[in-house]
């Protein structure tokens, strides 16, 4: 087989073919997005807890911009106050 | 979930009458989940129905909510420059009033797996999301035609990696065109190629974002059997991972 790895479009091309290996599906990843995205700022292994997580959010650049925009936001809101810790 | 996480004609542009109308749901919660952090629990018990705090929980949840929808909106904002206007607050107000009804009416399945936040922030972001990629793509049309086709790296090839980068383009093209379904290949091309928001496609077929995405993942799966069929193995790139 002729085999092609380009760094210059290979995001394209694996965004064309997408993950080969099993994935989520975009209700079941926005399902365990909460906890995925707890999770790795626990440092936990993320893959082994929510398998297919990694995969979709290579395919699914919706669901990648939401998987960014909730860890970027929960990674700046650690002050948010609850009802018994207002400020 | 994933065309609205509420339905459309529950919307309220409204916070006051949003947050009112919530306190009037009186569902049966279950017990707490086993898991649940001290945060957490203050949250579940003060927006429980019948307890005494939960009007104004219910709109400290709504404040938090509307922090999350306007992080949100300024940051896709950002990603569309022609996107002008004063409306961006009003998009935000409209996505945390939906996150709020879709959160208290999710209250129930909430299981205690992550932060309470964490859980309630992602309505508003998605909420919110949603928003400005419709109103990025408002009155636009949808190309269902390739506009560009990257494939070939100008100046940086050697003459047998442009050979490679040619041949893959002519195997994927022959794919496209002859493996996918109509379809697949126009969610395909709008998606992948041109760069359209799955949710925009979703909203203008009338369909869900799952939905479309089941359809790009058969179209995929085609494309990778019929390049193999083809003897070419495109390897996946192992930079940009996420997270």
């Amino acid at each position: 087989m002729t085999r092609l790895v380009r760094t210059d479009h290979d995001r394209f091309v694996g965004l064309l073919v997408g993950p080969a290996e099993p994935e989520l599906t975009c209700e079941e990843c926005f399902e365990q997005l909460d906890r995925y995205v707890d999770l790795a700022a626990a440092r936990a292994d993320i893959d082994a807890a929510v398998p297919g997580m990694r995969a979709h959010l290579e395919g699914c650049p919706a669901c990648r911009e939401d998987h960014e925009s909730l860890a970027l936001f929960v990674a700046g809101a650690a002050a948010v106050s609850s009802p018994g810790l207002r400020s | 979930m994933m065309g609205s996480v509420v339905p459309q004609s529950s919307r309220s542009g409204a916070r006051a009458s949003v947050v009112r109308r919530m306190a009037l749901v009186s569902k049966v919660l279950p017990e707490h989940p086993r898991r649940l952090d001290a945060d957490s629990r203050a949250w579940l018990d003060s927006l429980r129905p019948g307890g005494g705090e939960r009007d104004a929980a219910i709109a400290r949840l709504h404040a938090v909510l509307l922090k999350a929808a306007r992080f949100e909106v300024r940051r896709r904002y950002a990603a569309f420059p022609h996107l002008r206007g004063d409306d961006w607050g009003d998009l935000a107000v409209q996505a945390a009033d939906d996150a709020l009804i879709a959160v208290l009416g999710k209250l129930g399945e909430f299981r205690g797996e992550s932060r309470f936040t964490t859980w309630a922030y992602k309505f508003a972001l998605f909420e919110a999301a949603v928003r400005v990629r419709r109103r990025a793509w408002q009155g636009r049309e949808v190309p269902l035609e390739p506009e560009r086709w990257p494939l070939i790296a100008d100046g940086e090839t050697t003459p047998a990696e442009g050979a490679e980068s040619r041949e893959l383009a002519v195997a994927l093209r022959a794919a496209i065109g002859g493996a996918l379904s109509p379809h697949q290949r126009d969610v395909l091309t709008a998606v992948v190629v041109n760069g359209v928001p799955i949710d925009v496609l979703a909203e203008r077929r009338g369909t869900t974002r799952g939905a479309l995405y089941k359809m790009l993942h058969d179209a995929r799966r085609k494309l990778r059997f019929a390049l193999a069929a083809a003897g070419i193995d495109v390897a996946r790139p192992s930079e940009g991972r996420t997270p």
